[in-house]
């Protein structure tokens, strides 16, 4: 779809599953800015069930803010009259839960994971993946099916012209399932093949009749190669058309904007992309809410979203003390917990989660869990970004050293130019070098890495209005979106306490010149200016790893950032804490005190 | 700033109170609008369709797939017993033939000529469903169940576990301060819904199994406890299936608690009197808090006034957080501009005066509820 000729303003909103977040931007003399923004409480419950409501309400914030008419009535005005109206209005949605989708293929490593990653790229929640080999008995994957009532289907199996006996079993063990749909009886259920094409009629026959079927090319026609587009163009056609238009308020909603309602993790995913194509760089993106966590990544140019559909700071902070163990979470408290009182207080979290820290220890408590929320998150994020598995390839002297092999995972973390973060305990800690050191805790990037945060959560505004006016959504972004806050060095390696690691060097203007040694076991944070670029020269020891060998300097750019350059000699492969509780308090405190963490010692 | 309020828990004397009971699937509703009914009535029934096996035909019968359906030893649609021949197939010049026994009771539900297999489905098991509370039948879903109408006092408590039950209230604590304590329960608390005070331990609660106590209603109970009790780390707030032997409901918590003394005294106000409790708790978009609703029909007064929308000057609420959780007030202040917390965090606060020494703090306002007066 191309933009209109001249857009002077442009409103975007965002249905969450419990706000709605509405921005205004307009066209101004240094380009498209941010002017305004507006939330209010999303309404697809009963007593309004119907999400426009949320919207409207959202949006006269805006026009109180702004002294902006923007509505007529219950209508977005809409092109742009005088000071009335806006040329263009976009939204995205995850009320009610996002999509939450089932995938299954023939066999769970093969194509139950490339439809995995198809559904999870198109910004769905995957359920259950279902494969002949997941251990289930076919009646266990029937009840499965039945119980869990997802929004949509994606049956995938067997390669182009491969098997398609096996293929129609699992089109069989759907059809006796016969499951229904989350939203209501009233529609079939949307069921997407993207298999075996020579199965294509009689999978129709088995289906056709009792879903609502949609066929598109196979998305592993070979062994060797994923062909995931397809499939993710035709989840979002069938969220468009079955899901949404039958939630409440949705069908309202889709006739407002000319521009079709993206889920919101596909949203934010389109503008991670975005940022790694421009830039020529690995990128990771994460989202971290009250109930999930998203990841998202691009190396190689692949891109790879995950869901981690129980990991968040609120409804499921609980679940993150049951994956992570406490002892995980107490070792990044600097002072003693009683064990029995650390997890009231999680669960007390859970059962009341708008709740906010009050206490500084609180506060220090909750970045605490979010660094375990994060960590697990990336964990299931490595092992789902991965080549293709089942592939035969020809092994040479150099995969033979290097261990590589089919279906290792692409995350690189020495590769990873910018590490992104967002989401409340992130974009509204009260000081940014907290969601710093949260991210660099909980991912450990290698190497030298950019980090941002999305100062108020609006890449998904961003990502649906880049599919429409890409000039406009980029230059939000840049200017009132991320917040860049600086760079970490953290060479691979390690060596005793004290001992020389790396030595780093600035030189740009406004920065001081002087070489900076750093020895290990030590975090330091070097200022720089929140804007403009500088010359980083970093220098490992002997035994240490930048990227470009043991012991081998590296020069590059870097961008100033409100933060900092934070030196991480804390040691990689492996990062240890030490173990006794004393010990861990001590070094704990010392790095918060070293990076002004927080405004007093805890 | 969008308006956001905390609604907060209703305690109250008099409630009038719908609860829907349906279904799992169509069935028989066995009551008609206007019916008088009790927690045990059986209001509707209905059979729950049997699971589905999957049998491999045409690899037991070493049959081409498209031979399956001519193998059938009764039509498609036939009940079937244990070990009875449902298929077979004659091996080579008619000798050897091979036959195919019923998995379990069941009916012959499909079969495929593409795969060769057969989908046959074990039998239907019975659902049915009670009134859960004393009241009248309001409504009738024609097929589906039937709305209850109720009136009575309620509470609604921030978390539980176990299921529906029933039972007479009894007080064991000695008040709402005090620990529910092992030693207090007996034998005469069987089938009761017994009220403690501040906190109880799995000791306790395993005591109150043994006796067969059917609900335990307290202020504050240990994550360490509920652990041991179900035998996992509860990780998403989603419970009422458990099969604990009691349901087990925190008014307040987790940890020592002492319970509200409103929820207290109205509690003490029904000793002796029939209530209907439920444990199921679900923390997500469309919040579901335990309850206990004990009925009184057509012995109430006029209702109780309902909660204004926000907050107000004066008005009654709990804080549920630290530094001061648990603890009950009124608000004195509405301050409109942001405030810094000890967190570093800017937030929108209020005044509150405590209601047991009388002292002021500064509270978040996102972390307090709403008492109803």
């Amino acid at each position: 779809m191309s933009a209109p000729p001249l857009v002077r303003s442009i409103l975007a909103t965002d249905c969450g599953s419990t706000t709605t977040k509405a921005i205004l931007i307009e066209r101004g003399e240094s380009g498209y800015r941010l002017v305004s923004r507006g939330e209010a409480p999303t309404t697809v419950e009963a007593p309004f069930e119907d999400v426009t409501r949320g919207v409207l309400n959202a949006v006269r914030e805006i026009e109180e803010l702004r002294g902006r008419r923007m509505l007529d009535g219950d209508r977005i005005l809409t092109p742009q009259n005088g000071d009335e109206g806006v040329d263009l209005y976009v939204s995205t949605s995850s009320a009610g839960g996002g999509l939450q989708m089932m995938v299954s293929g023939l066999v769970l490593q093969m194509t139950g994971e490339s439809a995995q990653r198809a559904a999870l790229g198109a910004g769905a929640i995957v359920m259950d993946v279902i494969a002949l080999n997941d251990g289930r008995r076919p009646h266990e994957k029937i009840q499965r099916l039945r119980q869990l009532r997802p929004d949509m289907i994606l049956l995938s199996g067997g390669t182009d012209g491969g098997d398609t006996l096996r293929v129609v079993e699992m089109a069989e063990i759907l059809a006796a399932a016969d499951p229904k749909a989350r939203l209501g009886a009233g529609y079939e259920l949307p069921v997407i093949f993207a298999g075996n094409q020579a199965a294509v009629p009689m999978v129709r026959e088995c289906l056709e009749k009792r879903t609502a079927l949609l066929v598109v090319p196979n998305l592993r026609p070979t062994l060797e190669r994923e062909n995931l587009r397809p499939a993710r163009d035709a989840i979002h056609e069938l969220f468009m058309e079955h899901v949404m238009a039958h939630a409440p308020g949705y069908k309202k909603l889709m006739t407002w904007s000319r521009v079709p309602i993206m889920p919101t993790p596909g949203a934010v995913g389109l503008i991670i992309e975005k940022i790694a194509k421009r830039d020529s760089i690995a990128v990771v993106g994460v989202d971290i809410g009250g109930a999930t966590t998203d990841v998202f990544s691009v190396f190689q140019e692949v891109f790879n979203r995950t869901v981690s559909a129980n990991l968040g700071m609120s409804y499921s902070v609980s679940n993150v003390l049951a994956e992570a163990g406490i002892e995980n979470i107490l070792r990044w408290v600097p002072f003693d917990v009683d064990e029995v009182e650390l997890r009231n207080r999680i669960k007390n979290k859970m059962i009341r989660p708008t709740t906010i820290p009050h206490t500084l220890e609180d506060l220090v408590i909750e970045q605490a869990i979010s660094r375990e929320a994060l960590r697990l998150a990336f964990e299931q994020h490595k092992q789902l970004a991965t080549g293709l598995k089942g592939i035969q390839t020809e092994r040479t002297i150099s995969d033979i050293v290097n261990q590589s092999e089919s279906g290792a995972s692409l995350v690189d973390l020495l590769q990873l130019g910018l590490l992104v973060g967002s989401g409340g305990v992130l974009s509204h800690a009260p000081r940014r070098v907290q969601s710093a050191l949260m991210m660099v805790d909980a991912f450990l990037p290698e190497g030298v890495t950019e980090l941002a945060v999305d100062s108020i959560f609006m890449a998904p505004q961003l990502g649906v209005l880049s599919t429409v006016h890409e000039e406009a959504a980029t230059q939000v972004f840049e200017a009132d979106c991320l917040i860049r806050l600086g760079s970490v060095v953290a060479p691979i390696g390690a060596a005793r306490e004290g001992q020389p690691c790396v030595t780093v060097q600035l030189t740009g203007p406004g920065v001081d010149a002087s070489p900076r040694r750093v020895a290990f076991g030590e975090l330091v944070v070097l200022p720089l200016p929140a804007d403009g670029k500088l010359r980083l020269t970093a220098t490992p020891e002997k035994g240490f790893d930048l990227g470009a060998g043991k012991g081998r300097p590296i020069e590059t750019e870097i961008r100033g950032g409100v933060v900092g350059l934070i030196v991480d000699a804390r040691g990689r492969r492996p990062f240890q804490l030490p173990s006794t509780t004393a010990e861990r308090i001590r070094r704990l405190r010392a790095w918060n005190a070293a990076l002004s963490v927080y405004p007093r010692e805890v | 700033m969008a308006h956001s309020y905390t609604p907060g828990l209703r305690v109250t004397s008099h409630a009038e109170l719908i609860r829907e009971r349906r279904l799992p699937l169509k069935g028989d509703v066995l009551v008609q609008a206007g019916d008088a009914v009790e927690a045990r009535t059986v209001v509707a029934r209905t059979d729950l369709p049997g699971n589905v096996q999957t049998v491999n035909l045409a690899a037991k019968l070493s049959l081409d797939p498209a031979k399956v359906p001519s193998a059938l030893a009764r039509p498609l649609g036939s009940a079937v017993r244990k070990g009875e021949i449902i298929a077979e197939a004659k091996g080579l010049f008619g000798l050897m033939s091979q036959k195919v026994e019923a998995p379990s009771d069941g009916t012959l539900e499909s079969v495929s000529s593409i795969t060769g297999q057969l989908i046959f489905r074990e039998p239907p098991l019975p659902i049915e469903v009670e009134a859960y509370v004393r009241g009248v039948v309001d409504e009738v879903l024609p097929g589906e169940g039937v709305r209850i109408r109720t009136e009575g006092a309620f509470l609604q408590g921030i978390f539980g576990v176990g299921g529906e039950t029933h039972g007479p209230v009894a007080m064991v604590s000695s008040g709402p301060e005090a620990e529910l304590t092992a030693d207090l329960l007996r034998p005469e608390h069987r089938d009761h819904v017994v009220v403690g005070g501040c906190y109880v331990s799995h000791a306790t609660l395993m005591r109150a199994r043994d006796l067969r106590v059917a609900a335990v209603v307290v202020g504050g109970f240990d994550d360490r406890d509920l652990r041991q009790l179900l035998g996992r780390d509860l990780g998403v707030a989603i419970t009422g299936s458990e099969t604990l032997g009691f349901t087990l409901i925190l008014t307040e918590g987790f940890g020592r608690i002492a319970m509200a003394a409103r929820s207290w005294n109205l509690l003490a106000a029904h000793v002796g009197e029939l209530a209907s409790v439920s444990g199921a708790t679900q923390i997500r978009a469309g919040v579901m808090r335990p309850e206990i609703i004990i009925p009184r029909i057509g012995e109430m007064s006029a209702p109780a006034a309902e909660m204004g929308s926000g907050f107000e000057l004066g008005a009654h609420i709990r804080v549920i957080r630290a530094p001061y959780f648990g603890r009950i007030g009124a608000v004195s202040a509405l301050p409109p501009e942001l405030h810094d917390l000890d967190s570093g965090t800017r937030v929108r606060v209020m005044h509150v005066r405590f209601t047991d020494d009388g002292s002021e703090a500064l509270v978040p306002r996102a972390n307090v509820e709403l008492i109803e007066r």
